[in-house]
């Protein structure tokens, strides 16, 4: 049993009561929802003749469903409009601040609450959509949940949980340039497994974490959930302060100081006990891209797509699924796959430096002829500090489409979607099949910045190379 | 396709869930997200009525009737009226969307069995009454290769004695052991699987617990150590 870990601390801090058959009362020190997995919550609460405990520490946004290239109400889907709809009457009756279209605090719910200083070390947070663990960054501890359990969060600001064991991914080293905390998480997920985080909260630690900034902190830990573990987290250090201070709902004056102590003691200290650990070298990372149907199928830019007699025996029914309906042959390079559809944004790889790190491949540069490339930021925030940067016109001029914020196509709720057979090169989290709306399109996961060379390249491309060389050369 | 199906024909569970007795259907494969349990354009909805025409619905809407493997096992003449659902290793991945149990439950499924689950897929499962039991991979082979060879196959699951019985005419009765943690067994067993009511009859613990959270009372001075829990 893992102890003086994190998880511990704030585990035990948040204890309510013991229940019957072992499981554990959490208190939710933050609860986010947003307009796919709370109406049906409201409605169960409505039933029970029940009410918001905390609606002070509910906070909603509305993400899954908005469109992307106009957001005027009311919106041209009326079942996205009703959802919209629907959000905003439960949120009025119930006292719940929502950041709603055109606020400038809208955006992707994992996007807007650590940019305004919601998210702080030592809560717990919780959310019905699986890549809460993002908030896990900051030394939070923080999953997501389903609509049954976002009822009884609204009900009781609580839940019924079982304590999970505490695995250290111990990252040494530095990441090579052009090697971003997506490689990274996609490296992890490629060896530990798709499920091999289950039952698990993941602590990501050492020199290589250290060294990743908020933002990158972010992209690991919300990708935690597609290896199985449904928490993941780092020890909030300067840099979380750092990030936090000023923000508007991060403590200020004289509570700063005192919440900064606090926070420290939170970390996982020298005694602290891991229930397993497993050590990474960040400089022989590549940069990472998926070839096939989980997060798990993943290989370095420069490898071949894997052949069977290279997999262990339990992947090999799966790789079979994912040559079928990716269209791979095993032993095919991935460079130079050709691509339809390039996607920047989501909650994993939405945020500024995201969208940096892409217009500076981006850059000088023209989208292939045919390909159709898109930029979704992921708040209002972030787009309004993108195009204070010139962002936005960087990738106007290079052929990308600027968009306005929500997830997109990332799971494809709204217009934004794959038609038929295409193939995206796609910033998001999950290449299921099916996920991006076309119940046969493809998707290749990969860093913004790679999606950015694949857009230049029309095809799957090293985008190390391309930093290489001065844009303006090029 | 969708149209052999019948829309919630049975009653959501209530009270407790020891034992349950239907026929089984096998949906083969690992990793399977809850993307193809149900697709994100079925979550455009505000109640979770009407979601059985969404389960599995790009699986079975590929697997016509010329497909080579023949219909989707949910759209074979045999299995309409299954109430078991045997599935491989870590079943239910991916996104949270409660829709993914709803809209099996609304087909009418009312409980799995599978070499293993994906977290928060087994905890939507629980808070909604439906069990989801653990076997070994040769136990779930052989209850799907029995049940798709014989549709009239009778499971029988018993949460107290953890185990699982078939019943068919060609292979008559076998017995196996299944698992659940002694957590979700109870909460199932007791009819305490729906907890809303439970964490709310703890309103001094609620109480003292949000009184001692830093974070909720603008992080005074003594709490520059974690407190006791």
């Amino acid at each position: 049993m893992s102890a003086g870990t994190l998880y511990d601390k704030v585990w035990d801090l948040h204890r309510v009561a013991d229940l019957p058959g072992g499981s554990t009362q959490l208190f939710i020190g933050l609860h986010l929802i947003h307009e796919v997995t709370s109406p049906q919550a409201f409605s169960a609460l409505q039933d029970l003749g029940l009410t918001v405990r905390h609606p002070e520490r509910t906070v909603a946004t509305v993400d899954h469903i908005v469109p992307t290239t106009t957001q005027a109400r009311p919106l041209a889907d009326p079942l996205a409009e009703e959802m919209l709809a629907t959000l905003e009457g439960n949120c009025a009756a119930h006292g719940i601040t929502l950041h709603g279209l055109g606020s400038g605090r809208q955006g992707i719910v994992h996007v807007i609450a650590p940019e305004l200083g919601l998210t702080q070390p030592g809560m717990t947070v919780a959310c019905g959509d699986s890549h809460t663990s993002t908030h896990g960054a900051f030394g939070a501890i923080a999953f997501g949940i389903g609509t049954s359990q976002v009822r009884d969060v609204l009900a009781s600001q609580s839940l019924a949980m079982s304590k999970l064991n505490v695995r250290r991914i111990r990252v040494e080293g530095t990441l090579q340039r052009g090697v971003y905390a997506k490689d990274l998480i996609l490296h992890i997920i490629r060896t530990l497994g798709v499920k091999g985080g289950v039952g698990h909260a993941y602590e990501f630690a050492g020199p290589a974490i250290a060294a990743l900034s908020m933002e990158e902190r972010m992209t690991l830990c919300n990708m935690a959930i597609e290896g199985g573990a449904r928490v993941g987290y780092c020890n909030p250090d300067e840099t979380t302060f750092a990030y936090l201070r000023g923000r508007p709902e991060a403590p200020d004056g004289d509570a700063w100081e005192r919440a900064v102590a606090w926070w420290r003691s939170l970390a996982s200290g020298p005694e602290a006990r891991f229930d397993d650990e497993v050590g990474f070298d960040a400089a022989s990372i590549p940069p990472t891209v998926t070839w096939g149907i989980t997060p798990g199928q993943g290989i370095g830019i420069d490898e071949p797509v894997p052949t069977l007699e290279q997999l262990a025996p339990e992947e090999r029914a799966l790789a079979e699924e994912a040559y079928r309906y990716m269209d791979l042959r095993p032993g095919q390079p991935i460079t130079g796959l050709p691509v339809d559809v390039c996607f920047i944004g989501s909650c994993t790889n939405g945020r500024l430096s995201d969208l940096r790190a892409a217009a500076a491949v981006a850059r000088g540069r023209r989208v292939a002829t045919g390909l159709k490339a898109f930029v979704v930021p992921g708040s209002e925030q972030v787009a309004a500090e993108a195009e204070a940067e010139g962002l936005d016109a960087v990738f106007r001029a290079a052929g990308f489409e600027w968009r306005q914020p929500g997830c997109s196509m990332c799971l494809a709720m709204n217009p934004d979607r794959l038609e038929g057979r295409q193939i995206s090169a796609s910033s998001s989290n999950r290449n299921f099949k099916g996920r991006q709306g076309s119940a046969t399109g493809r998707t290749l996961l990969m860093s913004p910045a790679m999606v950015a060379a694949a857009a230049v390249s029309g095809q799957v491309a090293d985008v190390r190379p391309l930093l290489a060389v001065p844009a303006a050369l090029h | 396709m969708s149209t052999l199906s019948t829309p919630d024909p049975l009653p959501f569970p209530s009270g407790p869930v020891r034992r349950h007795r239907g026929r089984g259907v096998a949906v083969v494969g690992s990793d399977i997200d809850t993307d193809r349990i149900i697709p994100a354009r079925f979550l455009k909805c505000v109640t979770f009525e009407g979601l059985a025409a969404g389960a599995f619905a790009d699986d079975r809407a590929e697997r016509g009737a010329d497909h080579p493997d023949g219909p989707h096992p949910l759209d074979r003449p045999g299995h309409q009226g299954a109430s078991v659902l045997i599935v491989n290793r870590n079943f239910g991945c991916g996104s949270s969307r409660e829709h993914a149990p709803q809209a099996l439950m609304r087909w009418g499924i009312r409980a799995v069995i599978g070499e293993s689950f994906a977290e928060i897929f087994f905890g939507n499962c629980l808070a909604l009454g439906l069990p989801c039991l653990t076997a070994s991979p040769e136990v779930v082979t052989a209850i799907q290769e029995a049940v798709a060879a014989d549709p009239g196959t009778i499971l029988e699951l018993d949460l107290e004695a953890l185990e699982v019985t078939l019943d068919s005419e060609a292979a008559g009765e076998n017995r196996w052991s299944v698992h659940l943690d002694p957590g979700p067994r109870s909460r199932l067993v007791s009819g305490q699987w729906d907890g809303t009511a439970q964490l709310l009859s703890h309103e001094e613990q609620l109480r003292a617990t949000a009184d001692r959270l830093p974070y909720l009372r603008g992080f005074p001075a003594r709490t520059a150590a974690p407190a006791e829990a």
